[in-house]
C-alpha cells in the first residue's frame, strides 16, 4: 500500500513538474536573487568581479538628510533679496561637496524645502529622483484605490440587474481589461495629445472654444493625473466583475427582508449589501493596491517618467536602472524596497479589515 | 390585526400562469394554512400577499384596503422565510430591530420592544449572539421575533419550519401556535407538512397548479373532502381509492360493487356518479379494521405488515389485484400471503366521480 501511494504521489509530482519548475525558475529564484544581489555591486555587464557591498545600495537609494539655514546678510545684518525679493541663502553645495562639517550631507541633493520665518529648512535626498518616484507612486496608489475600487463598485450594481441587453453593458465595461496595457496606452497618447488629440478637441467644442488645449502628458502637474485617470479606466471593468461575483453571492431572501421591513435603497445598501462585500473588499482593495504600486507600461510607454521626473515610478526606476543604466544591484534594491512596502501594506490592510468577533 | 381578502388572484411568470385565479377571505385573527404538493404556488401566492411578486390580475385587500400596488411595507404585513433570512453580520439584538432601527425608532423603544419579543420568544439569552452561533431553531426564533416587533396586521410564513429537523419542528410547531393564541394575530403559513397544517389551522387552503382545490376548517377538509385530490393529499397513510361499479342510485346513496366488496351504499353527495358507470370509493386506512375469517366486505391477502407499535399498517392485495393499505390500530402479526377480511362503515367511506 505504501508503494502504491508513493507511485501515485511520484506521478503527481511528475505532473507538476513543469508548471512548479517554471515557478521556481521565473518567480522564486529571481525573488532570493534580487535580495541576493541588491548587496553587492553588480552591474549587467562588467569586467570587475562581483562585491559585497553591505547596504550601500540601500544607503544610496534611501538616504534623506536636512538642513536648516538662515538667509545671507549684508554687513549691515539685513538679509540679502534676490532679484524677485525672495531672501538668498548660502549655497547647497557649500554643504553637500566634500564638507567636513556635514558629512552625513555628502552627495546629496535637494528635494524640496520649506520655510519657517526667515531661515528654510532644506530637505536633502541622496536620490532625489527615487525620492520622487516613490512620492507618486504612493500619490497613485492613494487616489487609484478608492476611486477605482469606488466606481467599479457602482458599476457592478448597476449591471447586477435584470434589464435587456445588460449583457451588453457588461461586456463594454469589461473591454479594456482585454486589450493590451500597452495598446491601451498608446491609444490614450493620442487622447491626450497637445495638438489635436481627441480630449482637447472634445473640451474645446463643449466649452465652445473657450478651452485653451493642453499637453496633458508633456505638462509636469498634469501628467501624473493624466495617468491615473487612464488607469482608473482600463482596469474599473476588471474590479467590476469581481465585486459582481460578491454580489451575487448575497441571499436574495436578504433583500426581500429588508424590503418587507421597509428599507430604502441606501439602507439595502448600508445593512445588506456592503456588509455582505466584506471579503470581496479586501480583496478588491489589496489586489488595486498590488497592482497600483506595480505601475510600469503605462509610464513607459507614455511618458518614460517625464517630463521633470513628475510619473516617475517605482517599477519604472527599478526597470530603468536595472536596464537602462545596467545597474542590476541597483534595480535590485528598489524592487525589494517595492516588496518591503507592499508586504506592509497588504498586513496593514489584512488587519484594518480583519473579521471582528 | 385585519382581514384578507384575495379576489380571482392570477399570476403568470411570462407565458406560465402560475395562480390561475384564487378567491380566499382570511378573517381577522385567522390562522389559514396553505398545502399543496410542491410547484402548485403557495409560495408565489403568499409572496403576492407580501408584496414581493407583481399581481398579474384579481384583487388583494387587507384590511379593507386594495393593496396590489403597495410596496411590501406599506402592506403592514411581517414574513418569515424558510431559510430565515436573517442578516449574518448582525447580532440577534440588531436582527430582531432592524425594522425599528431603519425606521428611525428611539432607542429606548426599540429596547422595549426587543425585549418583549425576546421575552415571548424565550430568547432572551441568545440576544447578543451572532446568527452563526445560533442552531436552525433559535435562528428561526430570531426571525419570528424580527416580525413580531413590527406589530404587524398580517404574519406571512413560507415554510418556516421545513429546515429543522422532526424533534425540533414539533417544539416550534407548538410555540407558532401558542404565538398565534397570544398574539391574535392573522396568519397565513404555507407549508407541505400536513401535521402542521392540520394542528395549527383555522382554516386550510388545499391548493394544485394554482386552482384552490378546498377551503375549510382541517376537520372538515379530513372527514369531507369534495374531491380525490383533497382526499388523497391529507391523511396518512393516504385514502384507499377503489375504482367501483356504480349499480344503482338509491336516494342520497348509491349501491357499488367491486369483485373484491361485498355490495355497500355510499353517499354520493349529488356527485357526478351514474348507475351502470364506474365511480371511485375512498376509505381511509384508519377505518379498515380486520375480521376473523372470511367473513368482512374486502377481501385479499396480507403483502407485507409494517409493525410500528401503536399502529400495525397492513398492505393488502385485494382479489383483483389492487393495493390498498390497512392501518390497525394494536400491534398484531398478520402472516405473509395469508387470507384477510376488512370491514368498514360505509357512512366513513366517500365515492368520487371518476377524473
Ligand atoms: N420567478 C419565476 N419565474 C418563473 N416561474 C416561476 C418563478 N417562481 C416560481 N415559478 C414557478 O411557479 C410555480 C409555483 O412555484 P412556487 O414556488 O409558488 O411553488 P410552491 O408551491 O411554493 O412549491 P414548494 O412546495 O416546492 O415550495 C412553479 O412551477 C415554479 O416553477
Ligand atoms: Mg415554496
Amino acid at each position: 500500500m505504501a508503494t502504491k501511494l508513493t507511485q501515485s504521489n511520484g506521478a503527481g509530482w511528475a505532473f507538476a513538474l513543469p508548471g512548479f519548475g517554471l515557478m521556481v525558475v521565473f518567480i522564486i529564484l529571481p525573488f532570493f536573487f534580487a535580495f541576493a544581489l541588491s548587496f553587492t555591486n553588480q552591474r549587467l555587464i562588467s569586467p570587475n568581479p562581483t562585491a559585497y557591498v553591505g547596504a550601500a545600495n540601500y544607503r544610496q537609494l534611501l538616504g534623506v538628510g536636512t538642513i536648516t539655514l538662515d538667509p545671507l546678510r549684508d554687513d549691515a545684518g539685513a538679509v540679502q533679496r534676490a532679484a524677485d525679493g525672495s531672501p538668498a541663502y548660502p549655497r547647497l553645495r557649500e554643504f553637500t561637496r566634500a564638507n567636513p562639517d556635514y558629512p552625513q550631507l555628502d552627495g546629496m541633493r535637494e528635494w524640496f524645502s520649506f520655510g519657517r520665518g526667515e531661515s528654510r529648512t532644506f530637505v536633502l535626498a541622496r536620490d532625489v529622483v527615487f525620492m520622487k518616484a516613490i512620492v507618486n507612486t504612493v500619490i497613485f496608489v492613494l487616489v487609484v484605490a478608492p476611486l477605482q475600487g469606488a466606481l467599479a463598485l457602482g458599476l457592478a450594481l448597476l449591471i447586477n440587474q435584470r434589464l435587456r441587453g445588460i449583457n451588453l453593458f457588461r461586456a463594454i465595461y469589461f473591454m479594456p481589461v482585454v486589450v493590451s496595457i500597452v495598446v491601451v496606452s498608446l491609444l490614450w497618447r493620442f487622447i491626450y495629445s497637445a495638438d489635436g488629440g481627441l480630449l482637447n478637441n472634445m473640451l474645446t467644442g463643449l466649452s465652445f472654444g473657450l478651452f485653451t488645449p493642453v499637453d496633458w502628458l508633456g505638462t509636469p502637474s498634469t501628467a501624473l493625473g493624466s495617468i491615473i485617470a487612464m488607469s482608473i479606466w482600463q482596469a474599473v471593468g476588471f474590479h467590476m466583475v469581481i465585486w459582481l461575483s460578491g454580489l451575487q453571492t448575497i441571499s436574495p431572501t436578504l433583500y426581500e427582508a429588508a424590503s418587507i421591513e421597509g428599507a430604502t435603497k441606501w439602507q439595502t445598501f448600508r445593512y445588506v449589501t456592503w456588509p455582505g462585500l466584506r471579503n470581496t473588499a479586501v480583496l478588491v482593495l489589496i489586489v488595486i493596491t498590488m497592482q497600483a504600486f506595480a505601475l510600469f507600461a503605462q509610464i513607459d510607454v507614455m511618458t518614460k517618467g517625464g517630463p521633470l521626473d513628475s510619473t516617475q515610478t517605482i517599477v519604472f526606476q527599478a526597470v530603468d536602472r536595472g536596464y537602462g543604466k545596467q545597474d542590476i544591484s541597483g534595480g535590485s534594491a528598489i524592487s525589494v524596497i517595492l516588496f518591503c512596502i507592499v508586504l506592509t501594506i497588504s498586513l496593514i490592510q489584512r488587519y484594518l479589515t480583519r473579521e471582528r468577533t | 390585526m385585519a382581514d384578507v381578502k384575495l379576489r380571482g388572484l392570477r399570476k403568470s411568470f411570462g407565458a406560465v400562469d402560475v395562480i390561475k385565479g384564487v378567491d380566499i377571505d382570511i378573517a381577522d385573527g385567522e390562522f389559514v394554512v396553505f398545502v399543496g404538493p410542491s410547484g402548485c404556488g403557495k409560495s408565489t401566492l403568499l409572496r403576492m400577499i407580501a408584496g414581493l411578486e407583481d399581481i398579474t390580475g384579481g384583487t388583494l385587500e387587507i384590511d379593507g384596503v386594495v393593496v396590489n400596488d403597495k410596496q411590501p411595507k406599506d402592506r403592514g404585513i411581517a414574513m418569515v422565510f424558510q431559510s430565515y433570512a436573517i442578516f449574518p453580520h448582525m447580532t440577534v439584538r440588531e436582527n430582531v430591530a432592524f425594522g425599528l432601527t431603519i425606521n428611525g425608532l428611539a432607542k429606548a423603544e426599540k429596547d422595549a420592544k426587543v425585549a418583549e419579543a425576546a421575552r415571548i420568544l424565550q430568547m432572551e439569552h441568545l440576544l447578543d449572539r451572532r446568527p452563526s452561533q445560533l442552531s436552525g431553531g433559535q435562528r428561526q426564533r430570531v426571525a419570528i421575533g424580527r416580525a413580531i416587533v413590527r406589530d404587524p396586521k398580517v404574519f406571512l410564513f413560507d415554510e418556516p419550519l421545513s429546515n429543522l429537523d422532526a424533534a425540533l419542528r414539533m417544539d416550534m410547531r407548538m410555540e407558532i401556535g401558542k404565538l398565534h393564541q397570544s398574539l391574535d394575530a392573522t396568519m397565513v403559513y404555507v407549508t407541505h407538512d400536513q401535521v402542521e397544517a392540520m394542528t395549527l389551522a383555522d382554516k386550510i387552503v388545499v391548493l394544485r397548479d394554482g386552482l384552490v382545490m378546498q377551503i375549510g376548517a382541517p376537520m372538515e377538509l379530513y372527514h369531507n373532502p369534495a374531491n380525490l385530490f383533497v382526499a388523497g393529499f391529507l391523511g396518512a397513510p393516504s385514502m384507499n381509492f377503489i375504482t367501483v361499479d356504480v349499480q344503482a342510485i338509491e336516494g342520497d346513496l348509491a349501491r357499488v360493487s367491486h369483485p373484491a366488496l361485498e355490495p355497500i351504499a355510499v353517499a354520493h353527495k349529488g356527485r357526478d356518479i351514474r348507475a351502470g358507470g364506474k365511480a371511485v370509493l375512498g376509505v381511509r386506512p384508519q377505518y379498515l379494521a380486520p375480521v376473523e375469517g372470511p367473513a368482512g366486505m374486502l377481501h385479499g391477502t396480507v403483502a407485507l405488515t409494517e409493525r410500528l407499535g401503536s399502529e400495525t399498517v397492513v398492505d393488502v392485495t385485494l382479489r383483483d389485484g389492487s393495493k390498498i393499505i390497512a392501518a390497525i390500530g394494536e400491534d398484531r402479526v398478520y402472516p405473509t400471503g395469508a387470507g384477510i377480511g376488512l370491514r368498514f362503515d360505509p357512512a366513513q367511506a366517500h365515492l368520487f366521480a371518476v377524473d
